[in-house]
Formats: C-alpha cells, structure tokens, sequence
C-alpha cells in the first residue's frame, strides 16, 4: 500500500464518520463538528487527488490545491455562519436544538410571539 | 454548423458581457457594505435593473446569434483557466431571475425601504446586500463554465439565502435557517467529494472538455450519484424537503418571494447542466426512472400536504416541495430510447419552461400571501372571508399565480406541462402524463380551498390593519401576468433554449 492509497482510505474514513455524524446527532453542534471531520476527508481526498495526478518532477497537481484552499475557506465561512446561528438561536430560547416543541413547524406565525 | 463543441473554446465578442453580469452585484454588495444601510437600496435600485437590461442583452445576442457566448477569463484556457459560457438555457434564465428579483426589489420598498432621514436597521441593510448576493451568485450559476466555479457558486447563494430565512430573528426561524443551512452544508459536501473524484478520474472540471472524456466506470457512477444527492438536498425535491416548509414559510414575504422563486432554481440548473451537459449518457433508463419516480413522489406529497395547511404561507411552500416534482419529470421523458442519452428536446424544453413558470407565479403568490397577511395580521385559509373584496388586486394575482401552477392556458404552466405530456406520450411512458394530471387536479383542490375561502362574504366588517401600498400590488399582479403570457413564448423566442445544445446542432438546423 503506498501513500496516495493510505491517505485515500484515511480520507473515506473521516467521510464516513462525519456522514454518520451529520446525520445521526441531534445537537446542532455536534452536527456542525461532524460537518467539519467530514469536510476534513474531502480535503484528504482532494491531497490525494492532487498527490497522484502528479506529473514527474512535481510534489502534487496545483489545480486541486487550489481547489481545496478555497474549499476549506468556503467550510470555514459555513461553519462560522452555523455557530451564529446556534449561539442566537440559545439567546433567543435558551436551548440549542432542532426540535420544536410543537412538532411540525405549525408555528410559523409571522407575528412577533 | 460552426460550434463550440467543434471549434476550440475562444472569448467570443459582447463575451465580456458575462463577466460585468457577475461583476455588477459583487460590486453592488462591496459598496453597500462600505458606504452602510441607508446606500444599500439606493445601489440595489440602480444595479438591479441594469443587471436586467443586461440579461436581455445576452438573451438577445444569443437568440440572434445562435450560438453561447464565451468568456475566457484572463486568457488562460480550460482545463487550466476558467470559462464562462451563456447558452440558450442560462440566457433564459438570467432574463426571468431578473425579472423576479426586481419585481421583488420594487416590494420589498414598502418592507425593507430607508426613508431620508432615518436610523440605519440592520434588517433593510441585510435584504438588499442579500437580494444582490443571490442575483450574483444565480448569474455564477448560470455562466459558471466548469463544476468546481458552481460549487462556489452554489454556496454564495446558500449563504446569501439562508439569512433570509432568519431576517426577523424569531426563535422559529433561526431554527429553520440553521435546519436549511445543515441540509445544504451536506449537500454541498456530497458535491465537493464528487467533483474530487471527477477530477481524479479526468484531470479537468470544465463542463465542455468533461464532456468528452467522461465514461461510465465505478468513481464517475459514485461521482455523479454523490453529486446528485447533494443537488437533491438543495433543490429540496422529496424526501430532502424537510427544510423548505418552514423556511419558506417562516421568512418575510419578500424573501419567502426570493426563495422560493429563485433559490431553489439555482441547485436544480446545476443537476441539468451536470446531467444533459456533462454526462447525458450516463444517466440510463433506471437512473431517469429513479428521478421521475422522485420527482412524482414529491407532486403527490407535497400537494396532499397542501391540501390539509391551515396557514397559506405553508401551503405555498408546501405547493412549492410539489411543483418541484415537476421540475425531476423531464429526465425520464428526455432520455432517448435508442441511444440511452439525455437529450436537448421537447422535454427539456418544458422543464425549464415550468422552472421560469414556477418562478415568476411562486414569488406572485408569496408576495400576495404577505400582503394578506399585513391586512388581517394572520394567514389562516378558513378566515380569510371578505379579502378579495377589500384588496382584490392581491387576490388576482393569486388567483393568477394559481391559474398557472395548474397549467391553464395561455400560462406559462400550461406550455410548460403540455410539452411534457406530448413528450410522454411519443416515448410511450403514459403513468408520468398520469402524475401530471393528477397533480394538476391536487393543485386545483388547494387553490380553490383558498380562493373560495378568500371570496366568501365575512360574517362581520373586516377589520384592515393598514392599507397596502399600490405598487406592492402591482408588483405581485406583474409578476402573475408574466406567469400567466409566459405561454405565448410559444409563438417566439422559445427556441433559444435550444441555442448551444450539441445534439440540436446534429438534428439539423433549427
């Protein structure tokens, strides 16, 4: 087994593990650090990518690093928008979940409760 | 012919023009946020309608023409540099967003207006630098000439999209934004892992040279099936739609308007590029099935829900989970039988015309819906009495919008499901010309709950709230004709959606 392929198989674990997260938990912020490990392998993947597409004399294809940078910048902006949002949504009630205590968001009065 | 799948991709003349289309609305938000709140709708009512006079100089360049429009940015060619491309479908598109974005500009004044004079708010600051974030990030996703370019682009527009959600700031609605952004977040990933392994596979993302390379082998099938979920979770077509509902419902009506007419659109244009672009061979009786069966899925749920809604902003939401169904029925009325390929025809032509359909009579009906609710202070269905008496401008449009949701003639709704039934009846598939009328029957059941509701006298002298501004009613009312006249595109520039289609170059000339 050679780098490229170790690292690769890394990368599909962490997916796999953040999928499982993501969809499994119900706190938001453990959803949001389950995005993050799941972001982390794309990333991997994107290394590998880069790692094995490339040509003699060069460390790794430049295209997919590009690629992953401006990913990683996107999933940083994404998580730091999500955090907002959980931190408001405590300010506002107190608690941090997805579950509304009337079960299936009847209450989307738009009037100021 | 001369095509840009024969001849090497080179900008072509007015190929700036795509990048001023995507230009403009950054500029637009990189100056309100230096200048501050009270500049924001000032810059938005001067960059909007030239950003619309811009989409139908595209539009007309390339009908005229008959060919895209290419840009190559910095000179740098594909697979390295980057390109933008306007084709007949992003053309069409860009001309009917802006039409519905500036149609919401124009209501949104009354909800989001800074009179001379007053306090900078953070909530009329945050809508117009949104308005325009998602009027930049549609036009990236329509030029957007390679994946990973509408991966960033699919992103500017969840990001601008999900403060919308959230603008008033209600517990219910930071709960419903943060539940949109986590199912986006996912989709977004699923795409990103499979434009890595698009990349690994093919060293080039670029929609024109992908084409030609790709082949169906395990990483391309695994590629395109993560891709695609990852769509499905942002279009919201069932069962990812859990997020819609609520967001849509829960938003001030201007954004509900944005949202739901535009938003959704944006992830959906992806999943036709990636599928009759990228890979039209790919997809294959089973994959087509799999999707109309989604796609009906989605109509019969989403309408059966709507039906039994006692609020009528859920109920257009939950139209709107139904009406996407629609969008998922060109697939398989558009493969070929004989050669197992998605092709440019009839059905496609349909789709995207109930897209545009779907767009401008969605965003009437929401804005009717906020202005019914700024009347009575609720939009509960079964008190709705007297409405049309007191503001029957909003309730035509309404009843408009709904005219063209169930595809009555001369709507754009009517054209739109008419080319999809004539295309399944010639390849024979008759259960999805079943779902669509079935469909059509569910959505006249819902907007006759409602507009016999909205007619019926009141028991006792409705109370008005406020009176609702004039233009606000226009706005709605406009947005529903051009719903309702989009069918008359029959008799005109229909073709362009045609306009940079390979497979129509090999039919014969147009």
């Amino acid at each position: 087994m050679n780098a490229a392929t170790l690292f690769g198989l890394c990368g599909a674990a962490l997916v796999g593990f953040g999928l499982y997260g993501l969809v499994t938990n119900p706190e938001p912020l453990r959803k949001i650090l389950a995005f993050n490990l799941l972001g982390s392998g794309v990333f991997l993947v994107f290394g590998v990518v880069s790692r094995r597409a490339a040509a003699s004399g060069l460390g790794g294809d430049p295209v997919p690093q590009a690629m992953v940078i401006t990913a990683i910048v996107v999933a940083f902006a994404a998580t730091a928008m999500a955090i907002a949002l959980v931190l408001r949504l405590l300010q506002e009630t107190g608690r941090s979940t997805l579950n509304a205590d009337n079960s299936g968001g009847t209450n989307t009065d738009r009037g100021n409760s | 012919m001369p095509d840009a799948n024969v001849l090497p991709d080179a900008t072509t003349t007015d190929g700036a023009l795509l990048v001023l289309a995507i230009v403009l609305p950054a500029a637009g938000v990189l100056l309100s946020f230096v200048l501050g709140g009270r500049y924001a709708e000032r810059i938005a009512s001067v960059l909007l309608p030239s950003g619309f006079i811009l989409a139908t100089i595209i539009f007309g360049d390339v009908w005229q023409s008959g060919h895209r429009l290419v840009y190559i940015v910095g000179d740098w060619k594909p697979p390295l540099g980057i390109a933008l491309r306007a084709d007949g479908l992003s053309a069409a598109m860009m001309v009917a967003m802006a039409i519905v974005i500036c149609a919401v500009a124009i209501f949104a004044h009354a909800d989001f207006g800074m009179r001379a004079g007053s306090v900078e708010a953070r909530a009329p600051f945050a809508f117009w630098i949104l308005l325009m974030a998602i009027w930049g990030a549609m036009n990236m996703v329509f030029l957007g000439g390679d994946l990973f370019t509408l991966y960033v682009a699919i992103e500017l527009l969840t990001f601008a999209a999900v403060p919308l959600v959230c603008l008033d700031g209600r517990a219910e609605t930071l709960q419903a934004a943060l539940r949109y952004l986590l199912f986006a977040l996912l989709g977004s990933i699923l795409y990103l892992v499979g434009t890595a392994l698009l990349y690994g596979s093919y060293a080039t993302l670029d929609i024109v040279l992908l084409s030609r390379r790709v082949h169906a082998e395990p990483a391309t099938l695994v590629a395109a099936t993560l891709t695609t979920i990852g769509l499905f979770a942002k279009t919201a077509l069932f069962p990812l739609h859990l997020w819609l509902p609520p967001a849509h419902a829960g938003a001030p009506a201007a954004a509900s308007a944005v949202l739901s007419a535009v938003v959704v659109k944006g992830s959906f244009f992806i999943i036709v590029r990636l599928w009759f672009d990228v890979m039209p061979g790919l997809l294959g009786p089973v994959g087509a099935q799999l999707f109309g069966a989604l796609g009906a899925a989605a109509i019969v749920f989403g309408s059966v829900v709507a039906l039994r809604q006692q609020r009528l902003k859920l109920l257009i939401a939950y139209s709107t989970v139904a009406q996407i169904g629609y969008l998922f029925l060109m697939f398989p009325l558009a493969l070929d039988t004989a050669s197992a390929q998605l092709q440019g025809s009839g059905a496609l032509t349909g789709g995207m015309l109930q897209a545009i359909s779907h767009a401008t009579a969605k965003a009437a009906m929401f804005m009717a819906a906020g202005l019914i609710y700024v009347v009575l202070g609720h939009d509960r269905i079964a008190e709705l009495g007297g409405i049309a008496r007191a503001i029957p401008m909003t309730i035509f449009a309404f009843a408009l919008g709904g005219v063209s949701l169930i595809g009555l003639p001369p709507s754009g709704g009517f054209l739109a499901k008419w080319l999809l039934l004539e295309a399944a009846v010639a390849t024979g598939q008759w259960w999805w010309a079943i779902v669509m009328l079935a469909g059509g029957l569910f959505t006249s059941g819902y907007m006759f709950i409602v507009l016999s509701s909205a007619v019926a006298p009141s028991g006792e002298p409705l109370k008005l709230r406020v009176a609702v501004p004039r233009y606000q009613e226009a706005a709605a009312l406009t947005l529903a004709l051009t719903s309702l006249l989009l069918g008359l595109v029959a008799l005109g520039p229909i073709d362009i959606l045609q306009v940079g289609r390979a497979d129509s170059m090999m039919v014969g000339p147009r």
